[in-house]
């Protein structure tokens, strides 16, 4: 597993606090969820809709910090608090960056489920 | 009314978010509580107009009508807004936490939410919510239906308002020697039923009753609502009083029991109504001249040996199918200049 791609005490809380078995089926519930939250971002970039953007990175930052994923919920959090300007100007980039650490984390949690 | 407090409340948890409301569902349900979900602001309203809940938990970010929008339409409905709100919202900026209280929510948290300080806030909620119930659970049984629901709709505030009504003063003639005669619990238990008879007969009217003393009561017709027709409607109330003691007397007297007759004053004017007390202990009352009058008139039925007097700002305000008698112009206590007075015949 890539090293900081979910924080362990975050994700091990998680489990101490809902129990094991449902922190399973939560982790899938995101996974299923997630890459609707990446097509919901790009799609409102093509529309040019800042607002929409904001939402859908505001949903994958909150969701992102629940399984103690750093990094993807800083970039998140980068591209909802401003965010739109840059990634419009850049063609996109930071999305496919956030795409890239968005399959780490799929990776590490899928992983850590089975566990 | 279940222990809220310790698990088995109520709770609405809104929420866009498919992992955040599971998660939240997760955590409530094991702390005991039974949770309903709605997913944006509209379906929770439509779910808090349907059914009861103890408190609930609101998400800001939502397609379809945010948390804002949902805080706003609570505080505007009178049924809704002492639900106890949560926010549980991952938006930055300390303005939006103040928005948010600004609009009455209790307590803001920050997702992802720590489930200790969840229980924590929760609990703290639900005690407050609890007292509330209590609270206006009192005011109900010592306040009557109008009062309690003037000190909800515009809360409590110690002062007054300059209205126009008319004042009802009754009590029970020669009570202290009929109380004398005869067992105390028999005397509680015809003071209890002469007030019930006395109550129904005010409030059908649209009067509230304002203060009980002894065998005395005082009415007010006109405050804290408006009323149009204030003097028909406590003359009216009058007649029915003596109405019901009459058939009540009826009942008594097979009974063997004790008769009563009582004696009411009615005033109408101008008067200042309001809260009168402290910020801890205040009663709803009016004061000024019509008051002091249709207390006068009330002990003047003893001289005047009529059931019902009324002053003539009453009498000029009444419709014509109630029978009236002058009584000429009468020096009453506390006023330099005489008053006139009318007795109101009743069916009797």
């Amino acid at each position: 597993m890539a090293e900081g791609t979910i924080d362990r005490s975050v994700y091990e809380e998680l489990k101490l606090t809902a129990g094991a078995d449902f922190v399973r089926e939560l982790v899938d519930t995101f996974l299923s969820e997630a890459p609707r939250m990446l097509a919901e971002l790009r799609r409102a970039l093509d529309a040019n809709d800042a607002d929409r953007f904001r939402r859908a990175a505001h949903s994958l930052k909150s969701n992102s910090n629940t399984f103690g994923a750093s990094s993807l919920a800083a970039m998140a959090r980068k591209l909802e608090l401003g965010g739109f300007g840059a990634a419009r100007d850049n063609g996109g980039e930071p999305l496919s960056a956030l795409a890239g650490e968005y399959a780490r984390v799929a990776q590490a949690l899928t992983e850590l489920k089975r566990a | 009314m279940r222990d809220a407090n310790h698990g088995g409340a109520r709770l609405l948890i809104v929420e866009d978010n498919k992992v955040n409301r599971l998660l939240l569902t997760r955590n409530l349900e094991l702390m005991g509580h039974k949770v309903s979900t709605g997913e944006n602001g509209r379906v929770a309203l439509q779910m808090l107009r349907r059914e009861a809940f103890d408190l609930m938990l609101l998400d800001i970010e939502m397609p379809e009508m945010d948390g804002f929008e949902v805080l706003s339409e609570l505080s505007k409905d009178l049924h809704l807004r002492d639900v106890p709100v949560i926010v549980t919202s991952s938006l930055e900026g300390i303005e939006n936490v103040v928005r948010c209280i600004e609009l009455g929510a209790e307590d803001y948290l920050t997702k992802p939410v720590n489930p200790v300080l969840l229980k924590a806030r929760i609990g703290a909620s639900l005690e407050k919510k609890r007292l509330r119930d209590q609270q206006k659970e009192l005011v109900r049984r010592f306040a009557t239906a109008e009062v309690a629901e003037d000190l909800q709709q515009t809360g409590f505030s110690l002062g007054g308002k300059r209205v126009r009504g008319s004042v009802l003063f009754a009590d029970i003639r020669e009570f202290t020697p009929l109380a004398e005669s005869q067992p105390p619990e028999e005397t509680i238990e015809l003071l209890n039923t002469y007030y019930t008879l006395m109550f129904n007969a005010i409030s059908g009217h649209g009067g509230i009753v304002s203060q009980i003393a002894g065998d005395g009561l005082m009415a007010v017709f006109g405050a804290p609502l408006p009323l149009a027709d204030h003097c028909d409607a406590a003359v009216r109330a009058a007649l029915e009083m003596v109405e019901l003691i009459d058939l009540f007397n009826v009942e008594q007297a097979s009974a063997d029991k004790a008769k009563i007759r009582i004696g009411i004053g009615i005033a109408s004017g101008e008067m200042v109504a309001g809260y009168t007390g402290t910020n801890d202990r205040a009663t709803y009352t009016c004061i000024g001249d019509t008051v002091n009058v249709a207390s006068r008139l009330e002990g003047h039925t003893k001289v005047a040996e009529r059931t019902i007097l009324i002053d003539g700002e009453t009498r000029a305000l009444l419709r014509g199918d109630v029978a009236v008698e002058s009584l000429g112009p009468v020096t009453i206590r506390g006023k330099t200049q005489p008053v006139e007075v009318f007795a109101v015949k009743s069916g009797a």
